[in-house]
């Protein structure tokens, strides 16, 4: 097997959910555009990981998975207050900050 | 995904024949494809329920592409975290938020070409540089999986301290989460 048959792979993976980021303005389909993100970059560890044969990349990605958990933890509460104050999760509706 | 998985398991056994690779090779370009097929809908689909489910059946892909790199206990943990907890998690935020189960018109934004360009300009870019970097690299025909003794080992003594902060970084985001969406 190539190596960079995962990479590519992981490649695709990240820029459709760049795409789903950039595209969506309900706030929980952009975190799991996040989450697919996030995914592509595990991918890429755990594959030069081993690739190098060691085991330092399946440790990173366990490490990005605890952060991914937390992220999405802190992001749907924040979503979840958001639709408390305006009724609404579009975020291009949350616009206090434009002049 | 059963397949792939028990494919997996079995040229996890020892070092790879010529046929076992020529299957896990095939199982990976099938479960790529569902994958990506997976991931289009999910930034298109207008229904956020299916969205929820299209991302599902790409994760399940993932843990399936980490057990045919070797990685057995990050397949675990990624059925069991991703897949398990941030997926209730996700759906219990649509549900909260009282998104429409079903057809919604207005789920992305009037200029989708930008976000559209953005995504096939950075793939041609990453596409280009992998190629032009990684083009007939192959992994090793005789790697092992990486057993989860090693990954604790690891994480226990090299790791030490990134895995202690982790600890910390979680307990924060929890008392953060309650402490935001806490209604008083």
């Amino acid at each position: 097997m190539f190596l960079n048959q995962f990479l590519l792979f992981a490649a695709a993976l990240f820029c459709i959910g760049v795409y789903g980021v950039l595209t969506r303005k309900n706030g929980v389909l952009m975190l799991m555009s996040i989450e697919l993100i996030l995914n592509a970059v595990n991918i890429n560890l755990v594959a030069f990981g081993a690739y190098t044969g060691t085991i330092s990349g399946q440790v990173f990605a366990l490490f990005v998975i605890a952060v991914a958990a937390a992220e999405v933890g802190v992001g749907l509460a924040i979503v979840l207050l958001i639709y408390r104050n305006r009724r609404s999760i579009d975020v291009s509706e949350a616009d206090l900050l434009q002049g | 995904m059963i397949a792939a998985l028990s494919s997996g398991a079995l040229f996890a056994q020892s070092s790879m024949t010529n046929t076992e690779e020529w299957v896990a090779n095939g199982v990976f370009y099938v479960i790529a494809a569902v994958a990506l097929f997976a991931a289009i809908k999910m930034v298109t689909t207008s229904n956020v329920v299916h969205a929820a489910l299209y991302l599902l059946v790409v994760l399940a892909v993932v843990a399936a592409v980490y057990i045919l790199l070797g990685a057995e206990f990050a397949a675990a943990t990624q059925v069991l975290v991703y897949l398990g907890a941030i997926m209730v998690l996700l759906l219990f935020g649509v549900m909260l938020t009282r998104a429409k189960i079903g057809h919604e018109d207005d789920l992305d934004h009037e200029q989708k070409w930008i976000g559209g360009l953005v995504a096939v300009l950075l793939m041609a870019v990453m596409s280009y540089s992998l190629v032009d970097e990684f083009d007939t690299i192959e992994l090793p025909a005789d790697r092992q999986p990486q057993r989860t003794q090693e990954v604790a080992d690891s994480i226990f003594s090299t790791f030490i301290v990134p895995f202690e902060a982790i600890s910390l970084l979680l307990l924060a985001a929890l008392i953060g989460a309650v402490v935001v969406a806490r209604r008083d």
